[in-house]
């Protein structure tokens, strides 16, 4: 009956399979074998159904669905005899998996073979719990289990050892339970179960303190009595691995000392002994001493302090690292990184052979090996580090560059001394690895420059040095192009000479030729074009005589297909050719970038993109998908929320000053725009002047910044002149002069005048399927009162009933619900339900309002339950 | 250990096994992942075997760490944390592949192809939970041959019972 060693239909189809030439040819007889095998499953079928589950299993590795026959393991399972049972419970852990509601039938099987009266079929049951049970099932069947870590055979004990390693790592409350036991476990001389008795220690002292206590008044002396034994016992065959006996226990050995000893000095110096034999008597030229070796060491690095036994243990991963085996020196490198916490001028002793593995030809090792390099870089070793890295980007495999780059980059800036030094590092990297540059470093680089201002002109000579050589660098050419358009003048002058410089003589065309060059290359983007014809606009008012020179070339985007290029061509070229009176102040230098905002910004970008992800459950947007009603008013509380400005923050900030968001003037996206970049050219102007006095002043902020798009040219000016930020507000007529450049502009100035003093709505609750949408409005008598529309849409395809929106709100709030339009929602956005929401917010003009949410339906007769806060409500309300 | 798994050089699967929760889909990922890792190994090796010392057998992957040694055309993988013992697990692979060795009698690929099941069971012998169970070839071998001779008593049996009613039809 066995379908293995005398049916030949397994092996029938194996072989069919694997006779297969084509993908399409074996599916085409996986699905005939499935249709075969579900014809036998519905008409229930014993006499072939272990045969049946063994086919499914190779179409299962295979890749095929499989999950019709998940019910045919637990009938095989709860069959009497053995054979079936092995396979079944073989079917039941390949199959499926924890999650799965079917192995909630398993529970019952499982807990009749727990008290079986053959000792296999316990196995067998032991093996699967281990392997597959979930939460409840370990509630269920953990006395069973702790049962049979005292029955007589060693084979059940080692199980059942281990399945409750499973059990208390679903079930952590449960490790009391197990303490004793366990503890009795490694008083045995059995190897397997001395192992998984181990191991089980070592599980419970992560999950209970109370346990790691135990063990360690009552284990101790006998783990290390149990380690000595085995370190010097004489040759055992049947333990033997290349003349070690029995590697793996030494390790768990090793593992749970090192367990015990962590924290606790008196454990610590009871094993002190036996820690310095096995670190010296190891034979070390084996993979299996030197994984002894390796665990020791860690055990040593970790347990409390004995110098004699680090510096022993510092000596043993210098030699590992010495080793010509790969492996062995990436562990090396491995436990370095951790022994760097514990003695930093032990592994800086090792420096030079580790910064030899950055180079190695093995992916693995050169990653460790940067890493390590980053720890251990500091003020006295930073400029010879990077110096050897830098020289080591040249010839390095370009998909180890980018991480290289990283890691130079931020060594770089940390440890920057003085802004010369920064500056020369960072050209040599862009000059090698532009390519590789996050946007973020070449940012700050631009930041760093313009704060420079002594060294302005030899920035800007070296940039032009170096893009004639490395042009294909895009972020290398995206710095010189926006350096020599601020600093141009700097670069024929020769301006600012340093002793160190040779002298280089540029021509005014050989400026524009460099821009030119950079704008025509077919590889350059969209970002970098658009920074090259800002630079050119600037170029023209200090190279006065290229001026038609770069006219020409500007013209020349006059068709371009993309919009950015186009509008910039047209704009540009009209300043250069109407509007020679205001020119030159238009493209005068930028003002000095503001370090201290650019960093903040960087910094708030982080948790920002973290607690994008946290609340991705809920998925509240904060001002990504906010419909285009008022979009300014909206754009402005961005600023003044708690959680800080969503996904584009840093980068776009100095990208807005780069001018390479700067669109305002096109009316029809206008609105769109806005809201993705033009936002944040605003909000990033306004921030600049005055970050602090963002949110105290949110009325006079939305007022100036009303009529900072009023005068959305204002937005050029004001990047091209310092005094435009005090200019703010008095723009209507400071603004005007430029505003006959961009035509059809008013229209979408009065849209934005008459939205003011209404609120956006907001999108107050998303999940996939479900929508909350806010509408708000306010009776003009009542600041203090709101009134919200909510309306509910329904993204699924179920019909959701007994629908019913609950809200809850912090004490200066008062709160009162209508009645909602009904209680059924139709599917798939069909139809809505609305209900008002009316809201006294008794701290008004002071917080804002929050609200929890919780929302409850039926949707194909199942209980459906989501929760969720909203804290993205519009500021003022 | 999080999973084992058993790749041919051509990137088939032939074993899976999975200690920690993932879903059908990342399971996916994971295997065409690791097929692709083996391809690009083989890439590799052949390059740098002629020249040099050998790669090392650990790659990193998320913020796990997958450890593989070579046998003849299968690749054994095993996936593991960060701070466990990559060295050991290289042994671990090794004392599997010699109680496959022993049981087999010098296994080869086609010996896992066929009778898969026994790869499995095997295993199950040496880890369960993802941890190791057994640090002895000959326990394992032994507690293997017991239950595959219970198989065979209940095949005999059934045998001589099937027997018994083709004779009683007759």
């Amino acid at each position: 009956m066995n379908p293995f060693s005398s049916g030949t239909r397994l092996r029938d189809m194996i072989r069919a399979i694997r006779a297969c030439k084509t993908a399409a040819e074996e599916r085409g007889v996986v699905r005939k074998e499935c249709a075969a095998i579900r014809a036998a499953v519905s008409e229930n079928d014993q006499e072939y159904r272990h045969r049946n589950l063994a086919k499914l299993m190779f179409i299962h590795m295979l890749g095929y669905p499989t999950h019709f026959g998940q019910m045919e393991c637990l009938k095989l399972i709860a069959s009497a005899g053995f054979p079936e049972k092995r396979i079944g419970y073989l079917g039941l852990m390949l199959l499926l998996d924890e999650r799965q509601e079917v192995l909630m039938l398993v529970t019952n099987s499982l807990k009749q073979d727990l008290n079986h009266t053959n000792q296999y079929i316990v196995g067998l049951a032991l093996c699967a719990l281990g392997n597959i049970c979930s939460a409840e099932m370990a509630r269920d069947l953990a006395p069973e289990v702790e049962r049979l870590l005292q029955f007589r055979d060693p084979n059940i004990r080692k199980k059942a050892a281990l399945c409750s390693i499973r059990i208390i790592k679903k079930v952590p409350d449960l490790a009391e339970n197990f303490t004793n036991p366990a503890a009795s476990l490694l008083k045995e001389k059995h190897h397997g179960v001395l192992i998984t008795g181990l191991q089980l220690c070592t599980d419970l002292c992560k999950a209970s303190e109370e346990a790691l206590e135990y063990f360690r008044k009552k284990c101790t002396e006998g783990v290390v009595k149990v380690l000595k034994d085995i370190a010097n016992s004489p040759y055992a065959p049947e333990y033997d691995i290349s003349g070690i006996t029995d590697p793996f226990l030494h390790i768990r050995l090793l593992r749970f000392l090192r367990i015990l000893g962590q924290g606790d000095a008196d454990a610590s110096d009871c094993m002190n002994d036996i820690l310095a034999q096995v670190a010296t008597k190891t034979e070390s030229n084996k993979n299996a001493g030197n994984a002894i070796l390796y665990e020791c060491v860690e055990t040593i690095m970790s347990i409390e302090d004995n110098s004699g036994l680090r510096v022993l243990a510092i000596n043993i991963l210098g030699r590992f690292l010495s080793n010509r085996d790969n492996n062995i020196r990436y562990v090396a490198l491995n436990m370095l990184m951790k022994a760097i916490t514990v003695d930093t001028q032990a592994v800086q002793r090792h420096r030079a052979t580790i910064l030899e593995c950055v180079k190695d030809s093995d992916a693995s090792i050169r990653k460790r090996a940067l890493e390590l390099v980053f720890l251990l870089v500091n003020d006295s070793n930073v400029k010879p580090l990077t110096k050897e890295l830098i020289e080591y980007l040249e010839v390095s495999d370009q998909e180890f560059k980018g991480d290289l780059t990283a890691k130079i980059c931020s060594i770089v800036e940390k440890f920057s001394t003085d802004k010369i030094w920064y500056i020369d590092q960072m050209l040599k990297v862009l000059s090698e690895a532009g390519n590789f540059v996050k946007d973020e470093v070449w940012h700050a680089l631009i930041v760093v420059i313009s704060n420079a201002s002594n060294l302005h002109g030899y920035t800007v000579r070296s940039l032009c040095k170096a893009v004639q050589t490395s042009g294909e660098q895009e972020s290398l050419v995206r710095v010189a192009v926006w350096c020599i358009g601020e600093y141009g003048e700097m670069l024929v002058n020769s301006t600012g000479m340093l002793d160190i410089e040779e002298p280089i003589t540029v021509t005014e065309s050989d400026a524009v030729d460099v821009i030119e060059i950079a704008i025509k290359r077919h590889t350059s983007d969209l970002t970098t074009r658009a920074m090259c014809l800002s630079a050119l606009l600037k170029l023209s008012s200090r190279f006065p005589a290229c001026s038609q020179r770069i006219k020409d070339i500007i013209i020349q985007y006059k068709g371009s297909l993309v919009l950015e290029l186009q509008q910039r061509s047209i704009e540009f070229n009209s300043i250069i050719e109407k509007h020679h009176n205001i020119r030159s102040l238009l493209v005068e230098r930028m003002p000095v970038l503001d370090e201290a905002t650019y960093n903040g910004r960087r910094a708030g970008s982080l948790p920002g993109t973290a607690s994008a992800s946290n609340g991705a459950a809920l998925n509240l947007p904060n001002g990504v998908a906010k419909p285009p009603a008022a979009p300014l008013v909206d754009l402005l509380d961005l600023s003044s929320d708690d959680v800080p400005t969503p996904s584009p923050s840093g980068g776009d900030f100095l990208q807005d000053l780069l001018g390479v968001d700067l669109s305002p003037a096109s009316s029809q996206s206008g609105t769109i725009q806005a809201q993705k970049s033009g936002t944040d050219v605003l909000l990033d102007l306004l921030s600049i002047g005055t970050p602090p006095a963002r949110s105290s002043s949110s009325t006079s902020d939305i007022l100036s910044s009303i009529q900072d798009n009023k005068t959305s040219s204002g937005t050029l000016e004001r990047l091209s002149s310092p005094s435009a930020l005090s200019a703010q507000s008095s723009s209507p007529a400071g603004g005007s002069p430029i505003m006959d450049l961009l035509d059809g502009f008013a229209p979408n100035l009065a849209t934005q005048e008459n939205n003011g003093p209404s609120y956006p709505s907001i999108v107050a609750f998303e999940s996939s399927s479900l929508k909350l949408m806010f509408n708000f409005s306010k009776s003009p008598g009542n600041p203090q009162a709101t009134t919200i529309q909510a309306t509910f849409t329904n993204k699924s395809t179920n019909i959701f009933t007994d629908f019913i929106f609950q809200a809850a709100v912090p004490k200066f709030l008062q709160l009162h619900l209508d009645p909602a339009s009904s209680n059924t929602l139709p599917a798939s956005g069909n139809e809505s339900i609305t209900q008002d929401l009316r809201v006294t917010n008794s701290q008004h003009g002071k917080k804002s309002l929050v609200m929890r949410i919780r929302i409850a339906y039926k949707a194909n007769s199942k209980d459906v339950l989501e929760e969720g806060q909203i804290n993205n409500f519009p500021r003022g309300l | 250990i999080h999973f084992v798994l058993l790749i041919s050089r051509q990137g088939k699967v032939r074993l899976t096994k999975w200690y920690s929760p993932y879903t059908q889909k990342e399971r996916t990922k994971i295997m065409v992942m690791n097929a692709q890792l083996a391809q690009v190994i083989r890439e590799l090796s052949g390059l740098i075997l002629a020249r040099g010392p050998k790669l090392c057998n650990f790659v990193e992957w998320r913020d796990l760490k997958v450890v593989y040694r070579r046998y003849a055309s299968l690749y054994f993988c095993m996936c593991i944390s960060q701070d466990d013992n990559e060295l050991e697990i290289l042994e671990v692979i090794h004392y599997y592949v010699e109680i496959l060795d022993r049981y087999f009698g010098s296994v080869c690929e086609l010996d896992l192809i066929f009778n898969f099941h026994k790869a499995y069971y095997i295993l199950d012998e040496l880890l369960i939970a993802g941890e190791l169970q057994e640090s002895s070839k000959k326990t394992v071998a032994r507690l293997i041959a017991a239950q595959d001779s219970l198989i065979e008593t209940a095949k005999e049996q059934s045998g001589s019972i099937s027997n018994m009613i083709v004779q009683a039809t007759k």
